[in-house]
């Protein structure tokens, strides 16, 4: 047959009679070329669906998709006075829009369109010629009664309120709100800590350029202080939000620093003048002290500092109030609350961050224990100029330093007992650290012990290189222990790591004074409570879910939230610029728009039939449904309402109608796919 | 092989998950038994115990519900909904004598095509060790007429 | 609460003192261990390498006649075994897990157990090491509450051994890289509890028999190491260890020139000490290594003091840096 051969109608399209609800359906069999048309029997479905209840015309096609094809639906359209249509073919994901848009340009509403999907499930699942029709046959039946049950839905449109809300201060966060500041919206960056600058802003150098992180994070931070655009709230939090796309109402908790804003010059004589000192968990990870009030570091934004009242001799006994003594601008306020805001927004971009994973959970490497093993975070402070050691590679006494580091590749990361995924930069970090030592303490040796060298991005394979040639050993295999147990004089004193080195086949026990741990990336321990807070979804491990791992990273399945950066998986700096660049984008896009166009597939209440239950309001992922006090019925925010079907499927007075996916609709489609299942009610004897 | 017997299986496929695994399978060419046929809901959630029982009941040998796996639910803790009216469903058709095999939730994620054939392949297998449910007669009592072709000559359906 | 208890040949004999000292003290904390009549060899040699059927179905003859003796203890459906000897509890608990993994296995077990009039339904016995029962089920309060002498002063090292914690065919009860609850049972009992870190590392089993030396230089490690963090005493669960540990001990010294005199105990001794028996009631004299001098120390010294408060300001010039926190010790 030439792809020429005319497309036949089987059977007279004028004098079918309208069974049942009056509806004019056309059936659209295609070919697909030989895809479906080898295996399944197109005419002879088409044939046998021109004699189906409300089947005004079956054609069979060689492709439906073409511009001849959708034509063909077009003409039946307009001069059948079609009103549904039903093609079998391909998947709905290929080309539903294709034949809702054809259906369109006709004058049909597109949502009185129904595909049956007779290839991927069909005739690319199977070579079974008569199954294969007979389930396309049944697939067909199943559409046209489903079809005929379809109602016209028009899309709904959402105002876009240009401002944005950026959570997180991290680079993922403070690139977004930079773009979008830039492109001239208002930003309002909530960030948890009393200084924003993330995890980035206690590293030293980055990798591969070596780069100082400080001298490239400090001047965005700035900006995004003096930015008219960006209303900075640190030391704040989320605690609620409502609405949907476009128009989020979030409420925000700023917390009391004990310190007046509109006072405080950041001159730092409350910080020198505490007497109480301990030990930062925070910033410094545990390394360093800080004092009760306190600024994380010394180039903190905003300046001011906060105090910790847990720990201050005021908060804790009434006594001391030495900083409210000292403070030249008398801007230290004991009585301080914690201020509540509400934040009106269209768009929401989560930039939470990771953390880091808890090294101790690995015993037999003995952080904690043997005082030598340190954190790659701990080493990154060690490191820092500015951090507790002045930049000085020492051991945990502070003063000696050490000739021979270990540095142990993937602790927690690539492991079953623990995270089995990769977390991407450590590798890269690790070569780093490799570096730092040689340059820092020049006659040291150090062992990296890897299961791979994931040296990916631009310039990485070539710091790999260079930290070869300084000199760096390394040992490929998964270190089985870190101990202090030495097995004879040569061992005593140092810290011995056992391990298999898999390219030369042998058990090494390789004595070194310090051990670095590269600690994996782990999602923030309250990530869940977080997707929860904003409707979003985690994976397994804690990460957010984005729409789609490869083409739409940046979306969640939320309209109007956006994720950028390490929250969305482990990352390092670049990807965690572009991404949080790409959310900017997007939200710039929308705000452009002015106006949102949203699918119609969405619940909706009817009022007279709710009896006022309730069970539907908690079953809302999305908080959609809202219950009127006054009348007592339950409500759909339509806008809200992402069209999962939960709670119309909960309903027990079947009040809940889910548009486009109705109870009718289905339970027909159930019927119709059915069609040659149904018992017979009439068993025929033989003639005596 | 012509008289064995051919299970009819109802699948209610999740759009974001299930039905693009289905989807993968064929466009891989998986084959797989063509017992399971799909119906399209956006959600497993979407699923109501009506919708099985109504499968059940007009023929329909099995019915397998596949969804996305817990954590990966497009829309959060759909798929954990409709494990839970599946586990209750379940003890309801244990009180009707309905085998267990018969009605099935499994979890397939977008990339497991091959995964989601093989649950319908193995399924398949276990209907057909089964035999066809015949829901009207084992569950309503439903005893079809019998009659004899000669008693129609006269007068046509 | 009752579990069948499955000797094992060495607590007949060179471990006579664990039998003693587990008995006593299950009488005190209201345990009955009943042992398994007519229990058999539990295959802790190398015949399991040799013919592997022969040695399930010796095994198996073990498994049977414990569930159809404790089926019904506790009020439960599925009878407990526990076991004090680590190798017994290996093959027991191992031979357990296959016959569960493989129908076919198990029904040829099952052929051989029938012409002893004898069969084994998988599954139907939980075996449990008796630290296990005791950390688990008894629990470290009513352990506790039956302290009547704290072992105060004395510094112990709890020794695991390897078996114990791998590779864990019914159920890991501890971390099988580096296992705490032998620690804590010991802390509850008042002593000082040396985390030395090789308590989860080989003491060479029968190497003693098979290539001396290796085995010596294994277990010389383990006194080294102990001896290293000022241990009083290695104390262990594992008759094998306890052997290798004590009885070769001055082998060690001969072969190294070394001069350890640890003593080896179990650790049942210990909590019968602490809870008031006499060292006699625990079998405390029978091993090679004295320990009673060691033991003289109990109550010598005044406890540590109780968790001294974290160092708020470091003294001056004192440039040392932070460790970092660890979790609570629970006691």
């Amino acid at each position: 047959m030439s792809a020429e051969t005319p497309n036949r109608a089987r059977h007279d399209p004028h004098t079918t009679p309208d069974a049942g609800h009056g509806e004019r359906v056309g059936v659209y069999v295609c070919h697909c070329g030989h895809n479906i048309a080898n295996t399944v029997a197109v005419e002879e479905v088409a044939e046998w669906a021109g004699t189906q209840p409300n089947v005004v015309v079956a054609r069979d096609y060689k492709f439906m998709c073409s511009s001849l094809g959708q034509e063909l639906i077009e003409q039946d359209i307009q001069q059948l006075g079609l009103n549904r249509v039903v093609v079998a073919a391909c998947s709905p994901h290929m080309h539903e829009k294709t034949f809702r848009s054809a259906c369109q340009r006709a004058g049909l509403n597109p949502y009185l369109f129904e595909m049956a999907n007779i290839r991927e499930m069909g005739s690319w699942a199977t070579d079974d010629r008569e199954a294969a029709t007979q389930k396309a046959k049944a697939q067909v039946k199943g559409a046209v009664d489903r079809a005929v049950r379809q109602q016209p839905l028009e899309p709904l449109y959402v105002d876009i309120n240009p401002n944005t809300l950026v959570v997180g201060g991290g680079i993922a966060g403070l690139t977004a709100a930079l773009e979008l500041a830039n492109a001239g919206y208002h930003v309002y960056l909530v960030e948890r800590d009393s200084s924003i600058g993330g995890h980035m802003a206690k590293l030293d150098k980055t990798f591969p350029t070596l780069d100082c992180a400080a001298c490239i994070l400090t001047p965005k931070m700035v900006d995004v202080a003096n930015h008219p655009n960006i209303t900075l709230m640190t030391w704040s939090e989320v605690i609620s939000v409502h609405g949907y796309v476009g128009n989020f109402t979030v409420r925000v908790r700023k917390k009391a620093r004990y310190i007046k804003e509109d006072l405080c010059t950041g001159c730092g004589t409350c910080v020198e003048k505490c007497p109480v000192r301990i030990i930062d968990q925070n910033f410094e990870v545990g390394l360093g002290y800080r004092k009760a009030v306190y600024r994380n570091f010394p180039q903190a934004v905003p300046k001011y500092p906060v105090i910790d009242t847990a720990n201050c001799t005021f908060f804790q006994r009434g006594k001391c109030r030495a900083c409210e003594i000292v403070c030249p601008t008398d801007a230290i306020d004991f009585n301080q609350k914690d201020a509540i805001v509400d934040l009106e927004v269209g768009n929401i971009i989560l930039a939470t961050g990771y953390e880091q994973f808890d090294a101790r959970r690995v015993p037999q490497y003995g952080y904690g224990r043997l005082a030598n093993v340190f954190t790659s975070m701990e080493f990154e402070r060690m490191v820092n100029a500015a951090g507790p050691t002045a930049g000085r590679v020492v051991l945990r006494d502070g003063v000696t330093v050490p000739k021979r580091v270990g540095i142990i590749h993937c602790v927690g990361s690539r492991d079953k007992n623990h995270h089995e995924y990769c977390s991407r930069a450590c590798c890269m970090a690790a070569l780093k650290f490799a570096h730092l030592v040689h340059e820092r303490v020049p006659e040291a040796e150090v062992f990296n012990f890897y299961i791979d060298i994931r040296a990916s991005g631009k310039h990485y394979e070539e710091f790999y290189h260079r930290v070869l040639s300084e000199g760096a050993h390394f040992i490929r295999g998964r270190v089985a222990e870190v101990t202090d147990a030495a097995r004879g004089p040569g061992e005593e004193g140092q810290l011995i790591i056992q391990v298999e080195d898999t390219l030369i086949g042998k058990q090494r026990r390789i004595p070194v004074d310090m051990v670095i741990l590269m600690a994996g990336m782990e999602s923030r321990k309250d990530a869940r409570q977080v997707a929860a807070l904003f409707g979003l979804g985690c994976d397994y491990d804690g990460w957010f879910t984005e729409r789609h791992a490869k083409l739409d990273p940046v979306v969640t399945m939320t309209e109007g939230i956006l994720v950028a950066g390490a929250c969305q998986g482990p990352k390092a700096i670049p990807e965690s610029v572009a991404q949080g660049s790409a959310a900017a984008a997007r939200v710039a896009g929308m705000i452009g728009q002015r106006v949102m166009k949203m699918e119609p597939v969405r619940a909706s209440i009817d009022a007279a039939s709710c009896s006022g239950c309730r069970i539907c309001n908690n079953l809302c992922p999305y908080h959609a449904i809202t219950f009127h006090e006054d009348r007592k019925v339950s409500e759909v925010i339509t806008a809200l309402c992402q069209g999962c079907g939960a709670c119309v499927a909960a309903c027990p007075s079947a009040a809940i109608s889910g548009a486009h996916f109705t109870r009718d609709q289905v339970l027909a489609q159930i019927e119709g796919i059915l069609w040659d299942a149904r018992q017979p009610e009439v068993l025929w004897l033989e003639p005596q | 092989m012509e008289n064995e017997f051919q299970p009819i299986i109802v699948g209610f496929l999740c759009n974001w998950c299930s039905y693009r695994a289905a989807d993968l399978a064929g466009t891989a060419r998986v084959h797989y038994a063509p017992t399971m046929r799909p119906i399209r809901v956006m959600c497993t959630a979407r699923v109501e115990p009506e919708f099985v029982l109504k499968a059940l009941r007009e023929g329909a040998d099995g019915v397998l519900i596949a969804g996305c796996h817990p954590g990966e639910c497009h829309y959060v803790e759909g798929n954990i909904k409709a494990l839970r009216r599946f586990t209750l469903l379940k003890a309801m058709l244990r009180q009707f004598g309905v085998e267990d095999e018969r009605v099935q939730l499994v979890w397939a994620a977008a990339s497991e095509g091959k995964q989601l054939a093989e649950a319908v392949d193995r399924m398949t297998e276990q209907l057909r060790a089964l035999g066809p449910l015949r829901w009207r007669q084992r569950v309503l009592g439903e005893q079809p007429v019998a009659r004899h072709a000669a008693e129609v000559e006269v007068g046509g359906d | 609460m009752r579990y069948g208890y499955y000797p094992g040949c060495s607590l007949e004999r060179n471990a006579g003192a664990y039998h003693t000292s587990l008995m006593a003290v299950a009488a005190q904390l209201g345990v009955e261990f009943a042992e398994v009549d007519d229990w058999n060899c539990c295959g802790a040699t190398e015949f399991i390498a040799v013919n592997r059927l022969r040695a399930y179905a010796l095994v198996s003859r073990n498994l049977a006649l414990a569930a159809r003796q404790t089926a019904g203890s506790n009020g439960a459906a599925k009878g407990q075994l526990v076991a004090p000897c680590s190798a017994c509890y290996l093959n027991l608990s191992k031979v357990e897990h296959y016959l569960s993994e493989s129908p076919a296995l198990a029904s040829d077990v099952n052929q051989a157990l029938a012409a002893g009039g004898l069969s084994y339904e998988p599954g139907s016995l939980r075996v449990r090491h008796l630290l296990d029962v005791m950390v688990n089920d008894v629990g470290y309060e009513k352990v506790a509450a039956r302290v009547r002498r704290p072992l105060h002063g004395l510094r112990v090292a709890p020794y695991y051994g390897c078996l114990v914690v791998r590779p864990g065919f019914q159920e890991h009860f501890d971390d099988p890289e580096y296992p705490t609850s032998l620690d804590r049972l010991m802390r509850t009992l008042g002593a000082t509890v040396v985390d030395f870190p090789l308590k989860a590392h080989c003491c060479g089993g029968h190497m003693t028999q098979i290539s001396r030396d290796v085995a010596l230089e294994l277990i010389r490690r383990l006194l080294k190491n102990a001896a290293d963090y000022q241990a009083d005493m290695i104390v262990t669960l594992c008759p094998m260890c306890q052997l290798n540990l004590d009885a070769f001990q001055e082998s060690v010294n001969g072969l190294f020139g070394t001069e350890y005199r640890i003593p080896i105990l179990f650790f049942t001794q210990l909590m019968g000490l602490a809870f008031g028996l006499s060292p006699a009631a625990v079998g405390i004299g029978k091993e090679f290594i004295d320990a009673r001098p060691a033991l003289a120390k109990i109550g010598a010294a005044a406890p540590a003091a109780a968790g001294a408060a974290p160092r708020r300001k470091p003294r001056r010039g004192d440039q040392s840096l932070p460790l970092p926190q660890m979790p609570e010790e629970e006691v």
